[in-house]
């Protein structure tokens, strides 16, 4: 083989194995590493059954905060317009989690709950997770309530 | 008046543009001298119609215009004067209309600084650059004006994002911008050099300045940006793999590919298919990084609220763009032309492989950020992917990475010669390793993560010093130190320092939420931190808890803290500013959560970040020496000289 023909050969050679191995190191860290995203509904009707960890979308349900004394213990219920989740959380809520605003908790269900290790609230007030909202809005639409999608007004209804 | 006077010179400067995009280039396709002439003269009135439309929207922010939209939203009376400036990029429009202001200036500066460029060259180069202008200001015309008017006139406006009211917000869009759009320089030579057809190494040596300037610029626009996530967002992160950051490392990834591939085109001919295609993937990633934050297809701190015929019209352009690139690329590529042959061993190698690694590290940061979308176009769920994706493929990727980096410079062009490289290595290698076992036992809190640390970068920092001393003791064949090396060296160096800082951070800090009822003290690595209880403020557009906490150390007080809790005025967002105490070895940190009951607690976050600063400083340290390269006295000399392709 003249220098050249080895050279491309050993080049695509190279390339072969480097693509082979990091297909599969993606695919690998790819199964491990995503999650879901499901609504309170969505999880009662057991569509969360197989996900060890996912995540939970709605709107922190009205008057549901609560706080423990004296340490980071907070629960709060989380709705989708259907069902109302309970979620437990230990640690400092994000600047923007306020009631009846979208959050995204990750975590998993224990029982009927849900317990959280992050919680987080929609970015800014003009701004809502496109997951959530499009989960909302098929709830809202099913329960025929009017959309606030104005976004200038600062959002809380 | 004066918003109509902007929105006028706006359309005037997509007339230019697109006199600009093609008059030229039908001048050096047809060999028109007075045609190709054009070029330097619209790009010039190119900038000035762009200066004036964004000097306009400036003053409608300055001058409180709350008739403009876009003013009315993102502006409010009690805005501090010089957040009025940055306020003019805190949304979309704005932020497009920096962009195509970035993009003039480097047309203007490609025209300004190509004296010793045959004309057609130039032609064909501000022809490409007048194109992607085009695009750019028909999507600010069609889809987001900025100078909409609001009938009736707004008594008082939105605010500005209390998020991006912060110094750092000043500096990070216009750097990250400059970097991300200077890539359309290497971009449009790239593609000039393809409608030419005459693939010489001298498109490559003049347009290495410009990459290198550009990437040195996308440097310092990330470290600026993980920097104000750090302390702004009060999380003590400083990179979360979102899918922005992700958008603005992707170019930068592959532009440090391209450096590295321009070197061996411009050097030894070889590789140029692959530098043309570098080119185009870099700016390519940056419209698609636009793309994805403009466009809203994406759940991240930047996405701005968005409507779906903007995200069309990005696609479509993005679609022109890439696709129209590829196919010239797959057209006119260069065949049959190889540089000179290399032994598997010699330094084209080791810089293929460099290539390789950044390339796949591209290629797999691409599919994580763009996984979630897929999936749910092919109605497999709605998932996100988690940063421990990123994290380990990455280090996969960068180790070997990391392994090679002293190899290069002190391997032979187109010879093999392993033999060489490792001798002078050894010592140093044998060094890292001691070092690394030292910290492993010896470092406070120490774990093997912070040995690997400690390896990686004595091994890179040894390398180089290698390099340095091999340069230094050199005979007198030419000069000892040119600015490439100097810089190539500091960047090398700042490598060092980045893996470092990374290591030692995420091996040894220490995170603690606490309920601090005033009074109460909490010890974290030697350092306490005693709660001194909370006031109430009055700032100029916000109201604010201000916390006190005592630092102290073995019964040395160190520093007193100040975090802040604020409200701002108009929206009632509330933000979270942390206190920092920062020195080169460590952080401290401690950010304000929300009061716990009538009785003054407040929850706090607390942090001791060992060594976190070198991160940055390893950024800073990368983009210094992306900038001294350009002085490097062979992109001065005239272009006939020099290899001959």
């Amino acid at each position: 083989m003249n220098p050249i023909r080895k050279r491309r050969l050993l080049l695509v050679l190279a390339l072969l194995a480097a693509s082979a191995v990091a297909a599969t190191l993606v695919a690998l860290a790819l199964r491990e590493n995503i999650t879901y995203l499901y609504t309170p509904s969505q999880v009662y009707a057991g569509e969360a059954a197989d996900q060890a960890v996912f995540r939970l979308g709605g709107m922190v349900a009205r008057d549901s905060l609560q706080r423990e004394q004296g340490s980071l213990k907070v629960s709060f219920g989380v709705t989708d317009g259907d069902a109302v989740m309970t979620v437990r959380y230990e640690g400092i809520l994000p600047d923007l989690f306020r009631e009846n605003q979208a959050v995204i908790a990750t975590g998993k269900r224990v029982g009927d709950e849900f317990h959280a290790t992050q919680v987080l609230a929609k970015h800014d007030e003009q701004y809502m997770p496109r997951e959530v909202a499009e989960a909302m809005g098929k709830a809202h639409r099913k329960h025929n309530v009017p959309d606030d999608a104005d976004a200038g007004d600062g959002g809380g209804d | 008046m004066l918003p109509e006077l902007g929105l006028a010179s706006l359309a005037l400067a997509l007339m230019l543009a697109l006199a600009l995009a093609s008059l030229p280039l039908a001048g050096a396709q047809f060999g028109r001298p007075l045609w190709m002439a054009t070029a330097r003269p619209l790009a010039y009135a190119l900038l000035i119609a762009v200066v004036v439309s964004y000097g306009l929207l400036t003053w409608a922010f300055v001058a409180q215009d709350f008739s403009v939209e876009y003013v009315a939203r993102n502006s409010n009376s009690l805005l501090p004067l010089h957040y009025r400036f940055t306020a003019v990029w805190s949304a979309h429009e704005g932020s497009l209309l920096l962009w195509i202001l970035i993009l003039a200036f480097w047309t203007a500066l490609v025209a300004r600084f190509s004296r010793s460029l045959p004309a057609p060259v130039l032609a064909r180069v501000l022809s490409v650059l007048g194109k992607v202008a085009v695009g750019f200001l028909a999507f600010i015309l069609f889809t987001s004006n900025p100078f909409t008017r609001l009938l009736p006139e707004a008594a008082e406006g939105h605010d500005m994002n209390p998020l991006l009211q912060d110094p750092g917000m000043i500096f990070h869009p216009p750097l990250l911008y400059t970097g991300y759009v200077g890539f359309a320089v290497a971009f449009a030579f790239a593609v000039a050099a393809l409608l030419d057809g005459r693939m010489d190494a001298r498109w490559v040596r003049w347009s290495r300045p410009w990459t290198n300037v550009a990437w040195a610029f996308l440097t310092l626009g990330i470290a600026l940006g993980s920097f104000w996530a750090y302390y702004e967002l009060g999380w003590g992160g400083w990179w979360f793999w979102d899918p922005v950051e992700n958008a603005s490392f992707m170019p930068w990834l592959v532009g440090a590919a391209l450096l590295h591939s321009q070197a061996v085109t411009e050097k030894r001919g070889s590789f140029r298919g692959w530098t043309l295609l570098l080119a185009i993937a870099a700016f390519s990633l940056s419209l698609l990084g636009t793309f994805l934050v403009r466009s809203g297809v994406i759940t991240s701190v930047h996405a701005f609220a968005s409507d779906p015929g903007r995200g069309l019209f990005i696609l479509a352009f993005l679609g022109i763009v890439i696709g129209g690139s590829l196919a010239l690329y797959a057209l006119r590529a260069p065949r049959g032309e190889t540089g000179k042959p290399f032994a598997p061993v010699s330094r084209e190698t080791f810089l293929l492989l460099n290539n390789l690694l950044l390339s796949a590290a591209t290629a797999m940061i691409l599919l994580g950020t763009l996984y979630p979308l897929l999936a749910e176009a092919l109605d497999l769920g709605k998932i996100s992917v988690g940063p421990p994706y990123f994290g380990l493929l990455f280090t996969i990727l960068m180790v070997p990475l990391v392994l090679l980096v002293p190899f290069g410079p002190l391997s032979r062009w187109q010879r093999e010669q392993l033999g060489q490289p490792l001798r002078w290595l050894a010592p140093w290698a044998g060094l890292a390793v001691l070092a690394a076992v030292l910290a492993w036992f010896a470092w406070p809190n120490g774990t093997g993560k912070t040995a690997f640390g400690i390896l990686g970068a004595a091994w890179v920092a040894g390398g180089t010093l290698r390099f340095v001393w091999n340069r230094l003791r050199s005979g007198s064949r030419g000069p000892r130190f040119t600015a490439e090396m100097v810089g190539m060296s500091l960047a090398h160096f700042g490598i060092a320092v980045f893996v470092a800082g990374v290591l030692l951070t995420e091996s040894t800090s220490i995170e603690r939420d606490v309920a601090a009822a005033p009074g109460t003290s909490f010890e974290l690595r030697g350092y306490t931190f005693e709660f001194r209880g909370a006031e109430h403020y009055q700032g100029p557009n916000y109201q604010a808890d201000r916390g006190t906490i005592v630092v102290s150390r073995d019964g040395r007080p160190i520093t007193t803290m100040h975090p802040e809790k604020r409200a701002y005025a108009s929206g009632g967002q509330v933000m979270t500013e942390a206190a920092l105490d920062g020195a080169l070895h460590r952080d401290l940190y401690v950010a304000m959560g929300e009061p716990l009951d009538g009785s003054g607690s407040w929850a706090l976050r607390l942090y001791v970040k060992p060594w976190i600063r070198l991160i940055w400083l390893g950024g800073l340290l990368m983009a210094l020496g992306g900038f001294v390269v350009t002085f490097d006295r062979r992109f001065r000399r005239p272009l006939g000289e020099g290899t001959p392709a």
